[in-house]
């Protein structure tokens, strides 16, 4: 029965107008030609993670312009007159902790309606003076984002203060390069008209799902941000952004 | 016939009580007693040595006063010991609790002295109530596209439909507008069940999305009288759901292998129950908003210790700031009393964040009198003063948990920031609340001058005097103080215009004011709330706090003569004038009375009181009272009977009896009790007069037996009022009073045909034969020694009586009227001897009066063959209806009867028994021992003197071997 068994690995890297990019394939053969015994059988198998020349392997990650995904092959070749069998599953990759010292990186931030950008009549907004800082914008993926922010005064009421995190990809190619944000998580940190003066924990856990270490490649990016976006009364949405640097320990 | 003297045997009653007699054996003192406590002195190696049965009283010899059970258990459970002993496999759990033990001094786990969540929850619910209409809106979809566009379309009636169908579907927008108080509570319920279904049916994220939208619920204070209670609902659900995640985690940590114990460290948790827990943890971070995100996390607190030692203590210092977020100070000060509740479950010894949640609060305080508040509460049309109380709830937890036994300095620490901050009633409140209440009344005069300098328009001033008086109730103030306490509150409580707000208060001062203080300040008080609650009868709204006033006074004035001399008590009985509560008051005071009086009295002014509040009592009976409140009544007004006396004042003692049943003729047993109590009457006095009666005397004992001949037939017992006849009977025939006596028995034997064959005995139908065979013993029994009458004929009595018996429908298959006869024929044997077995002091009876007479002692035998004749026709009938058995029990207690009671000597009644004797063994039916027991008796007697007929007998009566 010339039935092979072999296992291929391959990295599938789509691209925005570029098709994917394979950066792994190797096969290797479990079995050798022959008859399984009755009853079940469990073959224990393992392999490197050999990149193919000058390409990287990158973190599982799936975006909306870039997919980063690894899947695994299993295909049992049979005689003439049965189907070959063939089954498929992803596997996880994170990278191996960075090397080097992680060293935190604060923020202090003052938003007022003077700090403020695109501001349409700056006259008509109301006063406020928020503070706050964050502990570092250099991220370790598996802790939380933490800070403090202090509303010091504000004339209008708050209704709301809220945590966006945003993953930015860019995609470069011939024509120049596609940019996408998309909000991978939102967070409220404060609900309704908060105290004057007493300061709000800034507190948030990374989706495992939908965050990876910043990357930044030849043909792309992912990169994320967060937006502190405060609501006053009746309708004044502000928003002040910081660019996070993700890392793994 | 030949009727010659001597068909009974001659007795001697003296001679035969004499060698009957046990012999009498001094007694030593001292040595044992069977109630005498046993101690048990073991050495604890015995103990462990000791298998299965415990000899524990083999052991005991010391006599010091020890509670058995409690020297034997030590403390320890003798059955856990025994197997730990036994078992290694138990070591780890005697560890264990060894362990818990430790803990316990560690102080981490929280005493019994901690009042707990459970006890708050039906008072929050109770007070906390609206009649306006409340709405809930579920949203089972996904965090975003939240704006339900599409469905505003379709027509009400489809979207209910569609709703129906997808019941917390994906995307489902559930909305419930207009329920009342009970619909929603009803609502909530229904959540929860579903939290439970979905969990069972293994859909986790379902019973995740409920937990989520029910605590969002939490974010919305519309309707805001309402919202502590919401709390409580809610909050129940989050603990559900807390408790579902917790169970399911720790299942997992289950294998074949070993049970987690209940203290595990995170290292004993295999991974894939870590992970599952990791995950929880993640999905709730990533909830959006704030206050769902807080409680679920908060609910699943506990579950920190799968994943770390530390987790706890890290997680509860971050939830307490996250509060901090919680815009609205009332949604903030109930998220913070949850999240302290969590706390003093899963780590109560995490002081710090207790303290935390304390002072961010007051850090907050200000917020409360902020636009913000304000604007809302014009918005919903509701005041401060009934705006500030809703705080209370989650305050005086808060404080309650921060306070629990918290050094002295912290709590002084706690005072006096609140002291700081300006409207500082709402804080005062729940410190007076929540602290102990020593700390408090020692400070009493510094409470008083808080409250006084208070904002009038903010919390009621009322509510801080009731909370005040609730410490003082529990603890005492300096002595000399009381005085000016009292004085400073009450001048602030009688001020209060709401009949309400002033009970309430009124209602807590009362205890302090009965502790402290005589009767004259209670009756001031007393005369307080007269005035207040008595204009447009304000008093009927507040029957339960009224209640509770009366309840106070009785409860520290045991001495009733002290209580009624209070002037205003009875007034301020008058206020009860809805029935059934004045009847529970009567009832409450009756019990006080019953326990605490000890000595019998005559006092007018007790009297007179109790008698209006017995006789309100008696008055409430109607055909529709239940048995066991009648029962009840009866009991507490026969307990006030018993403790009347006019002392040797027997003729006024006789009025109060004789005014008693005019004013409780419908309790059957308080009739009952009066005719004892006048039968006792009449004893009392014939023992005083020592049994010869003055014309006086006589005369006044003749009007207590009428009394009784009077009040026995209103009764509707008939065993009741047999034995009342009886009884009374004998005490007449104890004073004398011969022809009254005769009226009692001819009475008694005019009712016994009235006898039911069933009787009703507590609610259940009963052959009543065995009762009257009880009575009519009794009855044979008083009648040796009622003398007959001149002028009916000889034994009248018992001949009326024997044909009553006669003619009784007795059941059938029933040999009761036999027994009957044989009793009868033991007591003719009793009359014919010289003198009585017994006699009442100062009474002839037929002994003496008869002397013995001929004449007399044919009538009696004639009597007695033909009760005879009627025995002997029934042992026929039985051998007639195979009745064997009972043939041959009869035929055996017939020849005792005649064996002891007759004279053997005469020839016919020695061939009787000889007879019988060989009736009884006839058909084997008989117990071989007793007739051998039975013949060695009779060879026994035949030893006496006169008694040598017997030997001859014995040779008659030979014994059947069993076949």
């Amino acid at each position: 029965m010339g039935t092979t068994l072999d296992i291929k690995i391959k990295r599938a890297n789509k691209v925005y107008h570029a098709g994917p990019i394979q950066v792994i394939n190797s096969t290797i053969e479990m079995v050798k030609p022959g008859k399984f015994p009755g009853g079940k059988t469990e073959i224990p198998f393992e392999f490197p993670l050999h990149v193919k020349s000058n390409k990287v392997l990158y973190e599982t990650y799936h975006g909306v312009f870039v997919n980063i995904q690894y899947t695994l092959r299993c295909d049992m070749r049979r005689s003439l007159l049965a189907k070959d069998l063939t089954k498929t599953c992803e596997f996880i990759v994170h990278s191996t902790p960075q090397k080097g010292k992680w060293t935190p990186s604060p923020v202090d931030f003052t938003i007022t309606p003077d700090t403020l950008q695109n501001v349409k009549e700056r006259a008509l907004l109301p006063k406020f003076l928020i503070r706050g800082h964050l502990n570092s914008t250099n991220c370790v993926i598996t802790q939380p984002l933490t800070g403090e922010l202090v509303v010091e005064s504000s004339e209008a009421a708050i209704k709301s203060i809220e945590l966006q995190l945003v993953r930015v990809e860019t995609c470069g190619c011939a024509e120049g390069y596609a940019r996408d944000a998309t909000e991978i998580q939102n967070i409220q940190i404060a609900d309704g008209d908060v105290c004057r003066g007493l300061s709000i924990p800034i507190y948030m856990v990374f989706p495992r799902l939908f965050t990876c270490p910043t990357l930044e490649t030849t043909n792309f990016k992912v990169e994320f941000e967060v937006n502190i976006v405060v609501l006053l009364h009746p309708d004044h949405l502000i928003t002040e952004n910081f660019p996070l640097k993700l890392c793994r320990m | 016939m030949d009727f010659q003297e001597g068909h009974s045997r001659n007795r001697n009653y003296k001679a035969e009580f004499a060698s009957c007699r046990l012999e009498a054996v001094p007694l030593e003192f001292g040595d044992y007693h069977p109630l005498k406590p046993i101690t048990v002195t073991e050495s604890k190696t015995k103990k462990v040595s000791r298998k299965g049965s415990t000899s524990s009283t083999s052991s005991s010899s010391s006599s010091s006063v020890v509670d058995p059970l409690s020297s034997v258990l030590d403390g320890t459970d003798p059955l856990s010991m025994f197997a730990a002993s036994a078992d290694p496999a138990t070591l780890a759990a005697a560890m264990d609790s060894s362990r818990k033990k430790r803990d316990r001094d560690d102080n981490s786990i929280v005493g019994s002295d901690f009042e707990p969540w459970a006890s708050k929850r039906g008072e929050i619910l109770a007070r906390y109530t609206t009649t306006e209409k409340l709405s809930i809106n579920l949203f089972m979809g996904s965090e975003k596209g939240k704006a339900g566009t599409a469905t505003s379309a379709m027509s009400e009636k489809v979207r209910t439909r569609l709703e129906e169908l997808d019941d917390f579907e994906e995307g489902s927008q559930k909305e419930l507008l207009n329920l009342t108080q009970q619909d929603y509570v009803n609502r909530i319920e229904e959540l929860n069940q579903s939290l439970k279904d979905a969990w069972a049916s293994d859909q986790k994220v379902k019973a995740l999305k409920i937990v989520i939208q029910c605590s969002k619920l939490l974010s919305d204070t519309s309707v805001i009288q309402f919202y502590p209670s919401k709390f409580v609902l809610i909050t129940d659900i989050l603990d559900t759901f807390g408790k579902l995640v917790y169970e399911r985690i720790f299942s997992m940590c289950v294998d074949n292998r070993s049970v987690l114990p209940d203290h595990f460290s995170p290292e004993n948790v295999n991974d894939t129950a870590k992970e599952t827990c990791l995950n929880w943890f993640f999905k709730i971070a990533s909830i959006r908003e704030l206050i769902p995100r807080f409680y679920v996390e908060a609910s699943i607190l506990k579950c920190n210790k799968f994943l770390s030692k530390t987790g706890i203590s890290e997680c509860l210092p971050r939830l307490t700031c996250m509060v901090r977020g919680i815009g609205d100070p009332l949604v903030s000060v109930y998220a913070r009393a949850y999240l302290c509740r969590v706390g003093m479950e899963v780590a109560p010894h995490l002081k710090e964040s207790l303290n935390k949640n304390f002072f961010d609060f007051l850090l907050t305080f200000k917020q409360i009198h902020g636009d913000t508040v304000q604007n809302q509460l014009v918005l919903q049309g509701v005041e401060l003063p009934s705006y500030l109380p809703l705080y209370s709830p989650a305050m005086d937890w808060v404080f309650q948990c921060v306070s629990y036994h918290a050094p002295e300095a912290l709590l002084t620490e706690m005072m006096e920031r609140c002291k700081k901050l300006g409207n500082n009633a709402l804080l005062l409140n729940s410190v007076m609340s929540a602290f102990r209440a020593e700390f408090i009344a020692t400070r009493s005069m510094d409470f008083i001058g808080m409250i006084k300098e208070c904002d009038e328009s903010g919390f009621p001033k009322h509510l801080l005097f009731r909370s005040l008086g609730l410490n003082l109730a529990l603890a005492d103030p300096p002595e000399s103080d009381r005085l000016q306490i009292l004085n400073e509150a009450w001048k602030v409580i009688t001020k209060l215009k709401n009949p309400q707000d002033y009970i309430n208060c009124a209602e807590v001062w009362v205890e302090y004011t009965c502790r402290h203080f005589t009767k004259r300040e209670v009756n001031t008080v007393l005369a307080d709330v007269i005035k207040h609650m008595t204009p447009d009868r304000a008093f009927e709204d507040s029957y339960p706090q009224l209640q509770s006033i009366i309840k106070k006074v009785i409860a520290h004035f045991h001495d009733f003569s002290v209580l009624f001399s209070v002037e205003k008590f009875l007034p301020f009985l008058d206020m009860f004038q809805k029935e059934s509560v004045r009847v529970e008051v009567c009832k409450c005071i009756m019990e006080v009375f019953i326990k605490h009086q000890q000595e019998p009295t005559k006092d007018p002014v007790i009297l007179n009181a109790l008698l209006h509040v017995c006789k309100t009592m008696h008055d409430s009976v109607n055909a529709l009272t239940l048995e066991d409140e009648k029962r009840m009544l009866a009991y507490l007004i026969n307990g006030f009977i018993k403790m009347v006396s006019f002392g040797r004042d027997f003729e006024q003692q006789l009025s109060f009896y004789v005014e008693a049943r005019s004013m409780f003729c419908n309790l059957e047993p308080v009739l009952v009790q009066l005719i004892h109590s006048v039968n006792r009457l009449a004893m009392e006095t014939r023992k005083v007069m020592k049994g010869n009666h003055s014309r006086k005397t006589a005369a006044f004992v003749r009007a207590c037996v009428a009394y009784c001949f009077i009040t026995i037939p209103s009764l509707v017992g008939i065993f009741t009022r047999l034995n009342l006849y009886l009884h009374s009977g004998q005490v007449a025939l104890a004073n004398q009073c011969l022809s009254q006596a005769d009226a009692f028995f001819k009475a008694a034997i005019s009712l016994v045909p009235e006898v039911p064959k069933m009787i009703n005995i507590d609610g259940k139908m009963r052959p009543s034969e065995s009762f009257l065979l009880e009575f009519l013993c009794n009855f044979f029994s008083t009648l040796l020694i009622v003398p007959d009458h001149p002028e009916h004929g000889v034994l009248f009595l018992v001949r009326e009586l024997l044909n009553v018996v006669q003619d009784y429908t007795w059941e059938e298959n029933s040999d009761e009227k036999i027994r009957i006869y044989t009793c009868v024929l033991h007591l003719l044997s009793a009359m014919s001897q010289e003198t009585y077995l017994y006699h009442v002091d100062k009474v002839d009876s037929n002994d003496s009066l008869y002397g013995g007479d001929s004449k007399f002692l044919a009538e009696n035998n004639k009597l007695c063959e033909t009760v005879m004749a009627q025995i002997l026709e029934h042992l026929k009938t039985l051998a007639k209806d195979e009745a064997l058995k009972r043939q041959s029990s009869l035929g055996l207690s017939f020849f005792n009867s005649i064996l002891a009671h007759g004279d053997l000597r005469n020839n016919r009644l020695n061939q009787l028994s000889v007879n019988l004797w060989h009736l009884a063994q006839r058909h084997g039916c008989v117990d071989t021992r007793t007739m051998v027991k039975t013949l060695e008796y009779i060879k026994k007697q035949s030893k006496q003197p006169d008694m040598g007929h017997l030997t001859e007998l014995a040779l008659r009566l030979p014994l059947q071997t069993r076949t």
